[in-house]
């Protein structure tokens, strides 16, 4: 059973839903990214999603967009982030560690690489923005032989037959994307997600996280009633961000963020 | 891998998920496939739709002013002593350039979709402007997204989208060149996928704008395969092209690639030399990769991060091109080479005195290319060079680069 699935099983015994936190590995500064790692666990994260910077995010808005570009400053790159993964790994052998990004710098490092060295590193997942199932069949299939989930995204228009070619083709969860737009925009309607919620959950079996639009504790809590995960984003890069460089400051915000979405999905379910 | 064409098989791609050999595809977030099958479904049917494309074809000749003509450069031909040299006219057209073939088709497309509101990228604003004149006419809501860089280098044809009642926004993100603009352009669609039409200007993004964008470009060909056997009694022996994204040179060597007589060069831009890095011609030093939807080749570092391109002419500047070009140079089918900035430069003088066409900066390589090919053939070859643009609007970058004060 892999890490995901493990995590899963064993938060659905102790009736709590998972709290899924993303930054941007590299983000202010790669010396930040592992210490970070280990603070978000404490705070509360079940998961975490890491973030490799890409030089042209289509789907991210403003805030995950300037997050890449300042790691990218760093000259933060897929292999570094690989090195990141197995650092935090030799001090957390059951946080489970997915990898978000962009397909080119997977394509430039070759499939079969990639996938060997992210196995090394201890990565558990990973969820290539821009590339759909039908895209997907090598590298899923050397991800699977290599025990590593796949990640796949939903969205408010994804079809039903969708739906279910995602729940067949996904491994540990699936992340469904809340809106029609880039990461961190406005305007979720709760109801909305909740409805369509129901509606994936007739249709697949693994659990369901969801992401875009979480800015605080209240929404994290109203949606972890419905949801499997709460991911959050850019509520925290923003943190970062507004930082403005301070690590120390960085690490107090996003750990306090972290903190109370905690509490509250915990007392909500 | 190469992969030798032969005249035995049709020429028949992409396949039906916009494959063209190991390239093109469709890489986009899930919250684009939605729209993206609707465009599929609604391009394939329309594309077979008599009132369709009659409407199309009435729009072309009455409103672009086609078929674009082809012009014999006696001179120049004369000049050089090798083979004759013809142009296909696309300057000529409504707007100053091959552009707008497309920006009237993707717009009635639009139209029969019911959707109010379209968006583009643009680069040096030859797309722009063509998309916001289409918008203009079918009186649509028009957006068109632009490099905070390229907004201050082509501030003409700014004004120009913006007194066609365009929203132009200039975008500060990354390199802040093309590339950037359309990953706006794509966000912008994402969140608005309801009412927007996404009009891209060139062969690439995901399936089915590469193959849709070379249909609405193929009349370049098909005209020009005809006036060719009238006015030069048969096909050219060669056809030249610039390529940036590559939507002209596609246009005019689609019809002809089951034509095995006829040799293809699509000339991209090597800048300030391949050599220097500072170049926008990832056919001749780039290596496959996704970016925008699509499989092809790309500039990148090493690990797989777009790098900076650069050219003299904006319309080149684009790290990517077009996934079927890609698919014709791994084949063998098309040559692609390279012409750097002075060269160009040359070659923009050279017709302009010689023929009196002033051609875009973007069409200057293609030029520059014939003016090297022509003295290796015989008098009694044709060469044939789509004439992309007209040069009005390069006239400040010319002169800054002269040290002309206008």
């Amino acid at each position: 059973m892999s890490r995901l699935t493990a995590t899963f099983r064993a938060l659905r015994q102790a009736h709590r839903k998972a709290l899924i936190p993303f930054i941007t590995a590299g983000d202010p500064e790669p010396d930040f990214t592992v210490p970070a790692m280990h603070a978000m666990v404490e705070a509360g994260a079940d998961i975490i999603e890491l973030g490799v910077p890409f030089s042209d995010p289509m789907a991210d808005g403003p805030v995950i967009q300037k997050a890449s570009e300042r790691a990218l400053a760093h000259r933060m790159s897929l292999r570094r982030v690989l090195d990141m993964v197995e650092r935090f790994r030799s001090t957390d052998s059951e946080t489970p560690i997915v990898l978000m990004g962009y397909l080119n710098p997977v394509e430039c490092m070759g499939y079969r690489a990639f996938v060997e060295r992210a196995k090394s590193a201890g990565v558990d997942g990973v969820l290539t923005v821009d590339m759909p199932p039908e895209e997907s069949s090598e590298l899923v299939s050397l991800l699977e032989q290599a025990g590593i989930d796949p990640i796949f995204l939903l969205a408010p228009n994804s079809t039903d037959e969708r739906i279910r070619k995602m729940g067949q083709l996904g491994r540990g969860y699936l992340y469904y994307v809340s809106l029609k737009g880039v990461t961190g925009a406005s305007h979720l309607d709760l109801s909305d997600v909740e409805r369509k919620i129901c509606e994936i959950r007739a249709l697949v079996d693994l659990p369901l996280g969801v992401g875009f639009g979480v800015k605080n504790a209240e929404v994290a809590a109203a949606i972890s009633k419905f949801a499997d995960a709460v991911v959050v984003g850019s509520a925290l890069v923003e943190k970062i961000e507004f930082a403005q460089g301070d690590s120390g400051r960085a690490l107090d915000t996003i750990v306090e963020l972290l903190k109370s979405m905690r509490t509250a999905m915990d007392a909500s379910s | 891998m190469t992969v030798e064409h032969t005249s035995t098989e049709p020429y028949n791609l992409p396949d039906e998920r916009g494959h063209f050999g190991p390239y093109g595809g469709v890489f986009v977030a899930e919250t684009l496939m939605h729209p993206i099958q609707e465009l599929q479904e609604a391009y394939y049917r329309y594309m077979k739709d008599p009132a369709f494309l009659a409407e199309l074809d009435y729009d072309l000749k009455h409103y672009v002013g086609r078929p674009s003509p082809i012009y014999y450069a006696e001179r120049l031909s004369s000049t050089l002593g090798g083979a004759q040299i013809f142009f296909k006219r696309e300057d000529l057209n409504h707007t100053g350039a091959h552009k707008v073939n497309n920006t009237v088709g993707q717009a009635l497309l639009a139209k029969r979709m019911g959707k109010q509101r379209v968006i583009a990228e643009t680069g040096a604003g030859q797309h722009g402007v063509a998309t916001a004149t289409v918008a203009a006419r079918l009186g649509m809501e028009c957006v068109v997204y632009m490099g905070a860089v390229d907004v201050e280098r082509q501030a003409l044809n700014v004004f120009r989208m913006k007194l066609l009642g365009a929203t132009v926004v200039p975008v500060e993100s990354g390199s802040k060149t093309l590339k950037d603009a359309l990953n706006e352009a794509m966000r912008d669609w994402v969140t608005n996928v309801d009412n927007t039409f996404y009009i891209i200007g060139t062969v690439a993004g995901p399936h089915p704008y590469p193959a849709m964008v070379r249909d609405f470009q193929a009349v370049i060909g098909r005209e020009a395969k005809q006036q060719m056997r009238e006015m030069a009694g048969g096909l050219p022996d060669a056809l030249v092209a610039c390529v940036g994204g590559g939507s002209n040179a596609i246009g005019l060597f689609y019809p002809f690639i089951d034509e095995l007589g006829v040799a293809m060069y699509g000339v991209e831009a090597a800048g300030e030399g391949i050599a220097t890095g500072r170049h926008s011609a990832p056919l001749n030093a780039g290596k496959p990769g996704v970016l925008h939807g699509n499989r092809t080749y790309l500039m990148e570092d090493e690990d797989g991060e777009i790098i900076e391109t650069h050219s003299i002419s904006a319309g080149l500047d684009y790290p990517g091109v077009g996934p079927e070009h890609a698919w014709l140079k791994d084949s063998g089918r098309a040559t692609y080479v390279s012409i750097t900035d002075d060269e160009a430069m040359e070659a923009f003088h050279t017709l302009t005195r010689i023929e009196g066409i002033i051609p875009a900066l973007e069409s200057s390589h293609a030029v520059a290319y014939a003016l090297k090919l022509a003295p290796t053939m015989g008098k009694d070859q044709k060469i044939l060079v789509n004439l992309s643009g007209r040069g009005d609007k390069d006239i400040n970058t010319v002169a800054r680069r002269e040290g002309i004060t206008l």
